[in-house]
C-alpha cells in the first residue's frame, strides 16, 4: 500500500467514528437526567469542563499547575456574591466570574510562566494559598460558613433556573461552549505552536516566536474557563466555600486530568466524570473514599500510563493499523 | 560583496561559551549581500557554536554581531529571526506533533517577499502532497527540505544553514544543492556550516576554515583546488 492511501484512510475513517461519537454523546448528555439525578450530573458537567480546562495548561502547554482552584473556587465565590448580595442576573454574574479568574490567571501566570517544571508549580501553589488566605479572612466570603442560599435566577429574565432540569441544560449548554473553546484552540496554529512549544521551546525561539506569551495565553484561556466551571457549580448548587478553593481542589483536577488522559481533547472530561461518579456512589457505600480513589489512581497510573481514554485510543489505533496491514 | 556596502553580516571578535568551557576565541568573519560562505573545520572547531551564538540561542557570548549594521548581540533571541534571518539547524526541528503543513506555517512571516506554499512545492517538489504526513515521519533529505522551506516561508532572506547534507544519500545532496543554487539566483545570502566539501564548492562564493574556536584562513571558492591540500590538512585526521 503507498504512503498516499494510508494518509487518506487515516484520516478520513476517524472523522465518522468521530461523529458516531459525537451524535452518541450529544444523546446521552439530552437525555441522561431522565435516568440519573440531575444536580449529580450538573456537578459532573462542571469538573468536565474544569479538568477539560486545566488540559490546556497541563496537557497541551507542559505546565503542571498547582493553583487552578484559586481561579475554580475565586470565581465562584463572585459569581454567589454578585448572585446573593448584588442581586445581579445569572449571565451577568457568570461574565463577572469569568472577568475575575482570567483576570487572576493574567497576574499569576505573569509571575509564574517565567518559571519552569517544579518551580512553575511551586508558584501557582504558593499563589493559590494567598487566595485561600484570602477567602478565609475577607468578610464577603463568610470564612468557614462560605456563601449559602444563594439564588439561582433567571436566565435573560425568563427563565427560571431553580428547576433543576433546565439548571442542566444551561449547564450543559455552557460547558459545551466551553469545550468548543478549547477544541477550537487546540486545532488552530496558536495549538499547534503550544505543541512545538512543549516539544521544543528553544526550537520555537529560534524560528521568532516567543514561547511565553503562547504560554500565558494559554494559562489566561484555562483559567477563564475553570472560573466558568467554578460560577456554574456555585450557581447550580447555591453555594460557594473554602471547599473549592483549596490546594485539595488543585490536586484533584490535576488527577482527573492524568486519570482521564493528558493532552486529548475528551479524556480529562472522562477522568473528571470518573471521580465525581466514584465519590458520589462511594459516598453512600461507606468505603474510604479518598483511600479508593488513590487506590483506583495508583492502579491506572501502573496499568494504563496515557489515562483512561489515552490508553483505549492506542489500543483502537493500533487494532486499526492491524487490520490495515493484513 | 561590493565594496561600497557594509556586508550583510560581520561577525567580530565574538567568544562564546558553555557554561564554563570557552568555545569560540575570537571568531571574525563576514558574509556579503547575496554571498554563499561555508564555514568548514573539523568536528567541534564551534561552527555550529557560531550559528547559534549569532541566532542569540547561546547567551553566554561577546564581541560584535552586526546585520545590515545593527548590532544584535543584545536582542532577544526571538527577535532575531524577525529581523529576517533564517536558522536551519543541523538535527532540523522538524516537530513531531506536528503534520507537514502544520510545520511549514508554524513561524510567523517576518518579512515581506516570503515564498508562498506554491513557489516551495516547485522548489521541493518532495514536500508536495505530504501536507498531512507527520513532519518525523518524512525522510531525512524531506525534512531537510521541509526545515529550510519552513524559513523561506517566513520571509527570511538570510539562512543559517548548519550541515544540512549530513547523513544523506547523494541523490538527495544533489537536489539540496540544486535547491540551493536556486535560491542564491534569487539573491538570498548563506551562511553554510558543511564538512562535505565537493557540496560546498558546487555552491559557495567563498569559505573559512574554523579551528579551536576562530578562522584560521579564508579560501575562494575559485582557489579551492590550488588549495586542496592544505585544506585536507585542516580537515585530516
Amino acid at each position: 500500500m503507498s504512503l498516499q492511501s494510508v494518509s487518506k484512510s487515516q484520516t478520513s475513517q476517524p472523522v465518522s467514528v468521530r461523529a458516531i461519537f459525537l451524535v452518541a454523546l450529544v444523546v446521552i448528555s439530552l437525555v441522561a437526567p431522565f435516568f440519573v439525578y440531575p444536580l449529580f450530573l450538573t456537578k459532573m458537567l462542571c469538573f468536565i469542563l474544569f479538568a477539560s480546562a486545566v488540559n490546556i495548561v497541563l496537557g497541551y502547554s507542559g505546565l503542571l499547575t498547582l493553583g487552578h482552584a484559586a481561579f475554580f473556587g475565586g470565581a465562584a465565590y463572585i459569581a454567589a456574591h454578585a448572585m446573593k448580595v448584588w442581586g445581579t442576573p445569572f449571565e451577568v454574574a457568570i461574565l463577572l466570574a469569568v472577568a475575575f479568574s482570567s483576570a487572576l490567571g493574567l497576574l499569576f501566570g505573569f509571575l509564574a510562566i517565567r518559571r519552569q517544571g517544579i518551580y512553575f508549580a511551586m508558584v501557582t501553589l504558593a499563589l493559590a494559598q494567598m487566595i485561600y488566605f484570602l477567602a478565609i479572612q475577607m468578610p464577603f466570603t463568610g470564612g468557614e460558613d462560605g456563601i449559602t442560599a444563594v439564588p439561582r435566577g433567571m436566565l435573560f429574565g425568563v427563565i427560571d433556573l431553580h428547576d433543576t432540569l433546565t439548571m442542566y441544560y444551561v449547564v450543559l449548554v455552557l460547558v459545551a461552549f466551553g469545550m468548543l473553546v478549547i477544541w477550537r484552540a487546540i486545532n488552530s496554529p496558536f495549538g499547534h505552536v503550544l505543541a512545538a512549544i512543549k516539544e521544543n521551546e528553544a526550537r520555537v525561539t529560534s524560528l521568532g516566536i516567543q514561547p511565553n506569551r503562547y504560554k500565558l495565553i494559554a494559562f489566561v484561556l484555562s483559567a477563564a474557563l475553570s472560573g466558568l466551571a467554578g460560577a456554574l457549580k456555585a450557581i447550580a448548587f447555591q453555594v460557594a466555600s473554602l471547599a473549592d478553593v483549596t490546594w485539595h481542589m488543585s490536586g484533584e483536577v490535576v488527577l482527573m486530568t492524568l486519570l482521564g488522559g493528558l493532552s486529548t481533547l475528551i479524556g480529562p472530561g472522562i477522568g473528571a466524570a470518573v471521580v465525581i461518579a466514584l465519590e458520589h456512589y462511594l459516598s453512600t457505600s461507606g468505603l474510604p473514599i479518598m483511600f479508593m480513589i488513590g487506590l483506583i489512581f495508583m492502579v491506572c497510573v501502573m496499568l494504563f500510563r496515557r489515562g483512561i481514554y489515552g490508553e483505549l485510543r492506542e489500543w483502537y489505533r493500533r487494532s486499526r493499523s492491524a487490520r490495515d496491514h493484513s | 560583496m561590493p565594496a561600497t556596502d557594509k556586508p550583510r553580516l560581520q561577525v567580530d571578535n565574538l567568544q562564546a561559551w558553555y557554561d564554563e568551557s570557552h568555545v569560540l576565541h575570537g571568531m571574525t568573519l563576514n558574509v556579503g549581500d547575496g554571498e554563499i560562505v561555508t564555514l568548514i573545520g573539523r568536528n567541534g572547531a564551534g561552527k555550529t557554536t557560531t550559528m547559534r551564538a549569532i541566532m542569540g540561542v547561546l547567551r553566554k557570548r561577546q564581541g560584535t554581531i552586526r546585520y545590515k549594521d545593527q548590532d544584535i548581540v543584545a536582542l532577544a533571541p526571538h527577535k532575531v529571526p524577525r529581523l529576517g534571518i533564517g536558522y536551519v539547524p543541523e538535527e532540523r526541528g522538524i516537530f513531531a506533533s506536528l503534520n507537514v503543513i502544520e510545520n511549514l506555517t508554524l513561524p510567523p512571516v517576518t518579512q515581506p517577499g516570503g515564498m508562498s506554499l506554491n513557489e516551495i512545492f516547485a522548489l521541493f517538489p518532495n514536500l508536495q502532497g505530504r501536507n498531512r504526513t507527520i513532519g518525523t515521519r518524512l525522510s531525512g533529505g524531506e525534512q531537510q527540505m521541509l526545515a529550510i522551506a519552513r524559513v523561506l516561508r517566513s520571509g527570511a532572506d538570510f539562512i543559517l544553514l548548519d550541515e544540512p547534507t549530513e547523513g544523506l544519500a547523494p541523490v538527495i545532496v544533489d537536489q539540496i544543492a540544486v535547491s540551493l543554487q536556486i535560491l542564491k539566483q534569487r539573491g538570498l545570502t548563506i551562511l553554510l556550516v558543511e564538512q562535505n566539501l565537493q557540496f560546498a564548492s558546487a555552491i559557495a562564493d567563498r569559505h573559512y576554515v574554523v579551528e579551536q574556536g576562530e578562522v584560521v584562513d579564508e579560501v575562494q571558492n575559485h582557489a579551492l583546488a590550488a588549495n586542496m591540500g592544505k585544506l585536507n590538512a585542516y580537515l585530516g585526521v
